[in-house]
């Protein structure tokens, strides 16, 4: 469907992409997956024929985007970062000029614009001026836009960035969707949406490729450990002793829990130990009792964070990140920081914590209609 | 082509661009029309058109600025340029759709010459040449400013830029015939135009062997020239420097010479402006 070969693009000494090669197959969801800067970007671009690489060819379906552009790009709908709207146009003029330019026909244009709008869900907004529209609605006449016409081959870059959490879930369902009857590249830099869209992920770090398989078989391939996480009431310091007596503990951190006079615990261990009877036991022979305990794996974040180890910093530089986008996240983004910050929030996240823990260490992605609604009542900026 | 030449057509009468500029020219044409025409009674429309030819100066940028730098903006390009549509057919979309805007308002100018028969023989056909010659005239402004445009992503450096450009070329007569006409001073200023275009070579292929070869080529051409063919270069930088002239040629049509060179000249600029804006946005890729 797309071959990538070698492909390279500099900037004058800074390479942006760096000899990177894969081949789509038809029918699948691909998932880009990097940090802000990795070259995701500039990939897209590159298979799409907007900026031309430095180096290497790219095929679709056999034609090269440069020398066959005209065949190469009739196969392609393209949604970039940004949406290519024209503020001055009503949705369906816009979307009347996006099917001209891909040369549908007249006759057969009406039809694909309703089909695209209908699909999009923005029929009802169909005459109004993009420039009014929120940013959501703008999100989806961008994908109606590319998705006009049925190419094979749809590539969308970030489609759910800036969107509440609400939208995103509508938008991945919406990709889902379109994806039994497209192959897909949507790239992203939030994880648990790329594991939960995709079929195939492929982890760009500084514009090489760092890692191309399914979800299952990426956190299989880093052997992971086991995560334990304990609240046990006594300070922190008895409960590093007594940790630190366990034997087969490969990793440990404690600090201090929400509830009062407890301490919250991540241990990490080789999953062929099962230590959960020995940490119980020690900690009840000092006297110190379990007020919680539950095992997860070690999840796809770690991976990836292993993986584009050195690149931007995910967690903290980058303010878009920091934005909690879905309950797991949240959950996700809660656990790392440090506890005594979020305290304001505790009692909301407390939830999500002990109602997600499961799920969102396995990297899954269900998001039931309660807690969804507790969360944006929570960071509810009002923006639909 | 149609899509983009249809939907910038449909926006210049959405933002009120293509109305103002319109406006602006007929009421040019209208205070000098009353003046030269009906008040004065003077039979050619030509007169009327040389002083409107001013004011594209101003109005021209207004409607050319938008053009590239706008989309580059707000990366409406990355729709048009990975459609399946060829960089030649957006940008000439664009240029015809602005040409469009400036040939509504030249069909309503055409009226003039009609008004003018009433009161007694006009020159019909010179006057409906001389709008045609400016309104070839106001194209390859239109082809200079979205060349401009081409270039930057600010509309304000597009719009004075474009208008910079064209008060240069609209002087170029008055500084050419202020130019020493010697041997030596053409051999001089030629000597520097050919290292500044080795220059700008070197800057657009980044090859310092080719743009040197072609540098030392054209200067030991020169030399040669002025060495053996002295009288050639007599003259030759004034002469050069006016040829850039487009109002020039727009003067003797006004002097009732129907020139078709004149008009070849506009349509040529216009081509060679359209070509380097396709070239500019295809180089953009690359870099």
């Amino acid at each position: 469907m797309i071959e990538v070969k070698n492909l390279t693009k500099k900037y004058g000494n800074n390479i942006a992409v760096d000899n990177l090669s894969f081949t789509i197959d038809k029918g699948k969801i691909y998932g880009f997956l990097g940090p802000n800067g990795a070259g995701k970007s500039t990939t897209m671009n590159m298979i799409t024929g907007y900026i031309a690489a430095t180096e290497g060819e790219v095929a679709i379906n056999g034609f090269d985007i440069i020398r066959e552009s005209k065949k190469a790009k009739a196969c392609i709908g393209y949604l970039p970062e940004i949406p290519p709207l024209y503020q001055d146009m009503t949705v369906n003029e816009y979307l009347n000029f996006a099917a001209e330019l891909k040369g549908i026909k007249k006759a057969e244009r009406s039809k694909s614009v309703a089909e695209a709008e209908e699909t999009m869900r923005i029929s009802d907004v169909s005459g109004r001026l993009i420039k009014n529209l929120s940013k959501g609605y703008k999100q989806r006449v961008g994908l109606a836009q590319a998705i006009i016409g049925l190419p094979e081959i749809l590539i969308l870059d970030e489609p759910t960035a800036g969107l509440d959490p609400k939208q995103i879930i509508e938008i991945r369902d919406l990709i889902k969707e379109l994806g039994e009857k497209h192959t897909i590249i949507m790239s992203s830099h939030i994880l648990s949406e790329v594991s939960a869209v995709c079929d195939h992920i492929m982890i760009i770090s500084k514009g090489r490729l760092a890692a191309s398989d399914t979800a299952e078989n990426l956190t299989k391939m880093m052997q992971p450990e086991v995560r334990l996480d304990i609240t046990v009431r006594t300070d922190t310091k008895t409960a590093e002793e007594i940790l630190a007596q366990v034997e087969n503990v490969s990793e440990y951190s404690v600090v201090e829990s929400q509830e009062q006079g407890a301490s919250d615990a991540e241990v990490k261990y080789k999953p062929e130990f099962d230590l959960r009877d020995e940490i119980f036991r020690a900690f009840t022979e000092k006297g110190c009792s379990i007020i919680k305990m539950n095992m997860a794996e070690v999840s796809l974040e770690d991976v990836f964070l292993e993986l584009t180890e050195g690149d931007a910093a995910l967690y903290g530089s980058e303010g878009e990140y920091m934005q909690p986008e879905t309950a797991e996240e949240f959950d996700e983004d809660y656990k790392k920081s440090d506890r005594e910050k979020v305290s304001v929030e505790s009692e909301t996240s407390e939830q999500f914590k002990d109602g997600f823990a499961d799920e969102s260490d396995a990297g899954s992605e269900t998001v039931s209609g309660t807690d969804e609604e507790t969360y944006k009542e929570e960071d509810d900026d009002g923006n639909i | 082509m149609t899509a983009i030449f249809k939907r910038e057509l449909k926006s210049y009468f959405h933002t009120m661009l293509g109305p103002i500029f319109i406006a602006a020219i007929l009421v040019f044409v209208g205070i000098y029309f009353t003046a030269y025409n009906m008040v004065q009674g003077y039979p050619y429309f030509s007169v009327t058109l040389s002083g409107v030819s001013i004011i594209l100066l101003l109005v021209v940028p207004v409607i050319t600025m938008r053009s590239f730098a706008e989309e580059k903006r707000s990366k409406t390009d990355q729709m048009l340029l990975t459609s399946p549509l060829p960089v030649t057919h957006i940008v000439l979309g664009k240029y015809f759709s602005m040409t469009a805007v400036l040939g509504i308002a030249m069909l309503i100018t055409c009226i003039c010459p009609v008004i003018m028969h009433f009161y007694g023989g006009a020159a019909l056909l010179a006057d409906y040449v001389t709008i045609l010659a400016f309104f070839l005239l106001g194209s390859a402004y239109i082809a200079i400013g979205m060349f401009v445009s081409s270039l930057t992503e600010s509309q304000v450096l597009a719009a004075v830029g474009t208008f910079c450009i064209l008060l240069v070329l609209q002087l170029i007569d008055g500084v050419a015939s202020l130019l020493p006409g010697s041997a030596l001073a053409s051999y001089v200023c030629l000597f520097a135009c050919i290292i500044f275009i080795a220059f700008l070579l070197y800057a657009m292929i980044k090859n310092m062997f080719i743009s040197g070869i072609f540098g030392l080529i054209c200067i030991i051409a020169l030399t040669i020239i002025f060495f053996v063919k002295k009288t050639l270069l007599e003259g030759f930088f004034p002469d050069m420097i006016a040829s850039l002239s487009l109002i020039s040629r727009f003067d003797t049509i006004i002097n009732q010479a129907l020139d078709l060179s004149a008009l070849i000249y506009y349509v040529s600029i216009c081509a060679v402006f359209v070509f380097l804006t396709v070239q500019t946005i295809q180089k953009r890729r690359w870099s």
